[in-house]
């Protein structure tokens, strides 16, 4: 079923990077983790499809998307540069269950974010602050600048106070007199995020493919049981 | 009828309805698409086997598997996520030829996989040189992430039923959804008919 969202507000999140709020009468709810499917369709009945992940968490009003804009792609571009206040947008969902955490699944929570992978994490991380959860929450963001980087004030808040442990690593230019990290993610770098394999942690992976291969293949050298992390990859083209 | 999004014209690539069903595009990358981290399973502990409602309970190890008649077909792809992937070539042994030794007596399939991964496909869509585990691709090994060792291979269902991974299939009296079908995925998934979730 396709459901109608009007666009409420438009957030720059970063040069590239763009939330959109909707509201959409309709809403079923949703869990933190789940995308839903965004139909355009032109003046002569062509239609293209993308899947887009919410941002927002469950407690919240209104529902929120935030697209990366890739220069050379069909949608992207017009989510983050063509859609205005009023517009409505046609979606279908929430989509998935796997790829979900919800307050009372315990933790600890690892989160690892490539890029806009960070999005459905956030979701997670918004509703773990509105439901006061105090599960041990661990999100380590790999972005290529500070100018790619998602969400940072709100991170910030949430790591100064609702104790979520905040890493960055920056992979291609880190910020003058940055002392995080600064190169791509790999075992030393997961070993100091923690938790350890042995504290049985819910991992969720996300970002472009080539990053959650990584990742994740580090995290079974780590000793991580499988069992325990969740993917999702994103594109290319996509899928 | 949908309506219009104001100023949003498209690329509207060149499709051939005929091969490209709707919805989707047509992409010359290969996307990775899995739930957890890609298993890596020696070859030395690997088999294939038919279990559950079968007259001959099957186990093929890496070896055996190999030995067996393979064939080489080209087929296009089309996953769930919209990318559809033409003319790709693959080589494996036909589900056919796997089956003919175990005689199913059930008509229901659960395919299951290293990292736990299942899904459903009834025995008819297996049957009739529709199905294959494949272990080439392009004339390649299978690399881990395109589901290597081996896949199943059903390229007229979306594409998630062609299981990475696989490690064998199991017959049932009943339907039984896997992973994916529980999670709000179609018990089915005709791409031509756009069976993508539950109420399609
Ligand atoms: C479950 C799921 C959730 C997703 N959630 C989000 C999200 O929250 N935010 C978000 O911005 N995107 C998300 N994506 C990716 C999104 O669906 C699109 O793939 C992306 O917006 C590009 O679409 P496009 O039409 O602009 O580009 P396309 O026209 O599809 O592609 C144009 C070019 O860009 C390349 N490309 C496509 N996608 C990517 C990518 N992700 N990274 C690098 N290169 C790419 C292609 O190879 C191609 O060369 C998600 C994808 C999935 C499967």
């Amino acid at each position: 079923m396709w459901r109608y969202g009007t666009v409420t507000a438009l957030i720059d999140e970063t040069p590239h990077a763009k939330t959109i709020e909707l509201e959409v009468p309709d809403w079923p709810g949703h869990a933190a983790g789940q995308h839903v499917d965004v139909r355009l369709t032109a003046d002569d009945g062509y239609q293209a499809q993308r899947s887009y992940s919410i941002a927002s968490a469950p407690e919240e009003p209104r529902l929120a998307l935030t697209v990366e804009r890739i220069d050379d792609g069909e949608v992207s571009p017009y989510l983050t540069g063509e859609l205005r206040l009023g517009d409505e947008l046609e979606l279908r969902g929430p989509i998935g269950g796997h790829f979900t955490w919800r307050a009372d699944d315990d933790g600890p929570l690892l989160l690892i974010a490539g890029g806009s992978g960070l999005v459905p994490l956030m979701a997670m991380l918004r509703h773990r602050a509105a439901r006061s959860s105090e599960v041990d929450a661990r999100l380590l963001v790999s972005a290529r600048s500070l100018d790619d980087a998602l969400y940072r004030d709100e991170l910030e808040t949430l790591a100064a106070s609702d104790g979520v442990l905040l890493h960055h690593t920056f992979t291609r230019e880190p910020p003058v007199g940055w002392t995080g990290f600064a190169r791509r993610i790999d075992a030393d770098m997961l070993r100091a995020v923690g938790p350890s394999p042995t504290a049985r942690p819910r991992i969720f992976v996300c970002g472009p493919t080539a990053f959650v291969e990584r990742a994740d293949d580090l995290l079974v050298e780590l000793g991580h049981d499988p069992a325990t992390i969740r993917s999702e990859r994103f594109g290319p083209t996509g899928g | 009828m949908a309506r219009i999004s104001r100023g949003f014209h498209g690329r509207r690539p060149e499709v051939d309805p005929d091969r490209v069903p709707p919805g989707q595009y047509v992409t010359q990358d290969f996307p990775v698409l899995s739930a957890g981290p890609t298993p890596h399973t020696p070859l030395d502990e690997w088999s294939f086997s038919i279990l559950g409602a079968v007259e001959k309970p099957v186990n093929w190890l890496w070896d055996e598997f190999k030995a067996l008649p393979s064939e080489t077909f080209t087929a296009d792809i089309h996953c769930v996520t919209k990318w559809s992937k033409l003319d790709t070539t693959w080589t494996g042994v036909s589900l056919d030829t796997l089956l003919e030794q175990a005689e199913p007596k059930a008509k229901f399939v659960l395919a299951f996989c290293d990292g736990g991964y299942t899904t459903n496909v009834p025995l008819a869509d297996l049957l009739g040189g529709r199905a294959w585990i494949a272990y080439e691709y392009d004339g390649q090994p299978l690399e881990p992430e395109h589901g290597g060792p081996a896949r199943l291979l059903v390229p007229h269902l979306y594409f998630w039923k062609s299981a990475k991974w696989v490690r064998g299939i199991e017959l049932h009296d009943h339907d039984e959804p896997g992973f994916w079908e529980r999670y709000g995925y179609h018990n089915y998934g005709d791409p031509w008919k756009e069976q993508r979730y539950w109420n399609d």
